[in-house]
């Protein structure tokens, strides 16, 4: 057997999970790491230029892949500055392995140079975290947070490597665990057979049913399995946030997303549906506004891996962990056998008043007539010129709002985006990410000026790696979101939402070798985009200048039922 | 709104113990008593926590409980009968006249004198909380120096346990 030192080891390790990108920054306490990854060149490091940054870049991969990234970090603020990125993975139920360095196990807890206490900083947003004690126990650490990443509900797990445990002299057996058993981890492998029964002869009854697709469906790989539920049953389908392109969304069956900016149409089906098929969401205070006055004549199906997800803010009436596609495929195979078929004499009825509903608002915006430009009309210009094709990576605001709603997602994990922690500065790193792993796909970045600013030194990485990726700004010159609510609820006092010394950004994104096109007016953006998406090789940065009034609709009302909504400045439902 | 006692078996390793606790603070449930320590096997520790709670909250509680990765079983002993006990160490003043009667309040309850000085009895008494409550009551708070509790320790009757 081979002798390594824990350096060597950590890097074989990650070779034996087939690691192809380690994204991250060195320091002190992880030098010996990246000798290691020096001596090697299976896997190649990109060098970010802030912590975050390299989260966010394995976090997207990972959104997009279904495989984990991993981030190598060094102790103290390397680690900390990462752990906006962890919480965001987790948040989100994203598998990614995050690799922080620590000082010299004898020097813990003794205020030592660049000392954090990591385990205790990231607990709370992490699936997982362990510290490594002995050199030894490196290969099976790996293979520990490979695993627990990946398998139940995925999330982040954090592996603390204090630097003594990688010193290269300290040389021990290396050999990989072919396989791990933890006999107090045991994620659900499927659904209860008795509970789906009892579901699906809910389902056959049901006059006014909607199925929710949310995050689970995504990471579970059951976009098809649950299509063809939807399908076969004819039953109106929403998406949340997190379930974008989990069912096609230019299918007719598709209503768009519910909650707070969804769809009136979907927020209207909910709320007089008699049974909510939900796979995979977990009833986000996002999603259901007040709780006590959510769905009152709904029956609820809960179907997630996670058991504490269910009832936790909306009880389920027939409860099931387990797995989505597995879970799906029970209940077509249990529906095959049935030969009572959906009540279709009920569900025509229901279909014709979803209907109405669509046409009421069918996502309606005012169109100004001059050649001053509608956030919205670049969201529709860009589904048209990338055909619906591209991965859109998003940044946290009503960018990422209309982004949602008018960019079609007819595919899984095209859609990427911090939904549940809601990270400004994810967007770019997040398309870099995308980018580097599918370099022939085409990936934009959804974003705005306050969210770009957050993460923008990453320009840089991309001149160094070759990242082309393309960013659409949304420049409404204010911080939009914070914006509208300030109009809504404290009549229109600006308070710090406005973002005064903007830089010029093409300026800026020249000055990192990039090129950058400023739009202005209508009949420039079309043109523009399509010329940002024929530069195959370059980064292109387009400022898009777009009506610093406009709010994001529909929006519920605040502690409300699912039915009360804005739907412009003056409609209220 | 109801007590409920809940044994948790985890894996006896550093850091098991942060992920409890550190769950009952970030998820704002509530804590009334807790007590930890290895068993049999050293490769695990039992953890008894009680906690007032909904059933919704109890129901999150044990949810979150066993996702921790280090938990390898955990049952709410509440819902079964079960039997359940605390340690008591009690620093009691004990002068003149006041000596033979705690002393004798000591015996009524069934607790040991396990040290003595001219002034003061230290008391050790084992029984569930209300016994321990009643006991420190009677003698009266101006004479209670000192108290020490173990936290509620609980198992549940007949032959069922909580083991792997």
């Amino acid at each position: 057997m081979e002798l390594l030192s824990g350096a060597d080891m950590l890097v074989r390790s990650l070779q034996n999970e087939n690691v192809k990108y380690v994204y991250g920054y060195p320091g002190g306490a992880v030098l010996h790491i990246y000798d290691a990854l020096f001596r090697q060149d299976k896997i190649k490091h990109i060098l970010v230029r802030h912590e975050q940054a390299a989260t966010h870049m394995a976090d997207a991969y990972a959104r997009a892949s279904g495989i984990p990234g991993v981030v190598l970090v060094t102790s103290g603020p390397g680690a900390t500055n990462a752990v906006t990125g962890i919480a965001t993975a987790f948040m989100d139920s994203i598998p990614m392995v995050a690799i922080c360095g620590q000082v010299a196990h004898n020097m813990i807890g003794e205020d030592a140079f660049q000392e954090t206490d990591m385990m205790g900083v990231s607990r709370p947003v992490v699936k997982h975290n362990m510290s490594i004690k002995h050199p030894s126990e490196i290969p099976m650490a790996v293979k520990k947070a490979f695993y627990l990443a990946t398998t139940g509900r995925p999330g982040p797990v954090v592996i603390d490597v204090p630097k003594d445990m990688t010193t290269p002299t300290d040389k021990f057996k290396y050999e990989y665990p072919a396989e791990i058993r933890i006999r107090s981890y045991n994620p659900p492998s499927r659904g209860h057979s008795g509970q789906i029964k009892k579901a699906v002869e809910l389902m056959l009854m049901a006059s006014r049913p909607i199925i929710l697709v949310g995050g689970g469906v995504i990471g579970g790989q059951a976009s098809a399995e649950l299509t063809q539920l939807a399908q076969k049953l004819n039953f109106p389908v929403t998406t949340t946030l997190m379930g974008l392109g989990g069912y096609p969304a230019t299918d007719q069956q598709c209503l768009g997303m519910p909650g707070m900016h969804g769809s009136y149409e979907a927020n209207m089906a909910l709320h007089h549906s008699d049974l909510i098929l939900n796979i995979g969401a977990r009833f986000d205070d996002r999603v259901t506004n007040a709780t006590e006055k959510f769905c009152p004549t709904a029956q609820i199906i809960h179907v997630d891996i996670d058991a504490s997800s269910i009832s936790k803010t909306i009880a389920a009436d027939i409860p099931i962990v387990g797995p989505a596609m597995l879970v799906l495929k029970d209940m077509l195979t249990l529906l095959a056998k049935y030969k009572q078929q959906p009540n279709t004499q009920m569900l025509t009825t229901w279909w014709q008043q979803i209907n109405q509903w669509r046409n009421r608002h069918g996502g309606r915006y005012e169109v100004s007539g001059s050649s001053a430009i509608k956030p919205q009309q670049v969201i529709e210009t860009l589904y048209e010129v990338t055909r619906g094709e591209a991965y859109i990576c998003s940044d946290v605001g009503q960018h990422q709002m209309f982004a949602a709603q008018y960019y079609k997602f007819d595919k899984p994990n095209r859609w990427i985006n911090s939904g549940g922690l809601g990270t400004m500065g994810f967007g770019f790193p997040a398309a870099m990410g995308v980018k580097l792993n599918f370099p022939d796909a085409e990936v934009v970045c959804v974003t705005g000026e306050g969210s770009f600013q957050m993460n923008l030194q990453e320009l840089s990485t991309c001149s160094q790696f070759d990242l082309p990726v393309k960013i659409v700004n949304l420049n409404n010159q204010s911080l939009g979101m914070v914006r509208q609510w300030q109009d809504m609820n404290y009549e229109s006092r600006h308070s710090q939402s406005y973002m005064q010394s903007l830089p010029d950004f093409v300026k800026l994104v020249e000055a990192y070798g990039h090129v950058a096109i400023k739009v202005e007016r209508m009949e420039d953006m079309k043109p523009a985009m399509e010329a940002a998406l024929a530069m195959h090789d370059r980064l292109v940065f387009l400022d898009i200048y777009v009506d610093p009034k406009e709010h994001v609709y529909p929006m519920l009302v605040p502690k409300a039922s699912m039915r009360d909504m804005w739907l412009s400045k003056t409609e209220k439902v | 709104m109801m007590r409920h006692i809940i044994a948790v078996l985890m894996e006896n390793e550093s850091g098991a113990l942060s992920r409890v606790v550190g769950l009952f603070s970030q998820r704002n449930f509530n804590i009334e008593t807790l007590n930890v320590a290895p068993t049999e096997d050293p490769t695990l520790s039992r953890l008894t926590v009680t906690t007032i709670g909904s059933d919704q909250v109890i129901e999150q509680i044990t949810k979150q409980l066993n996702k921790l990765i280090e938990v390898v079983k955990l049952v709410d002993l509440t819902e079964g009968d079960h039997i359940t006990r605390e340690l008591m160490l009690v620093k009691i003043r004990a002068m003149g006249q006041r000596r033979e009667e705690v002393k004798r309040l000591v015996d009524i309850f069934r607790g040991q004198i396990i040290d003595l000085t001219n002034s003061a009895y230290t008391v050790q008494m084992v029984g569930d909380q209300q016994k321990l409550d009643a006991f420190i009551e009677i003698v009266g708070e101006a004479y209670v120096m000192e108290v020490v509790r173990s936290g509620v320790c609980g198992i549940a009757r007949s032959d069922k346990t909580l083991s792997i």
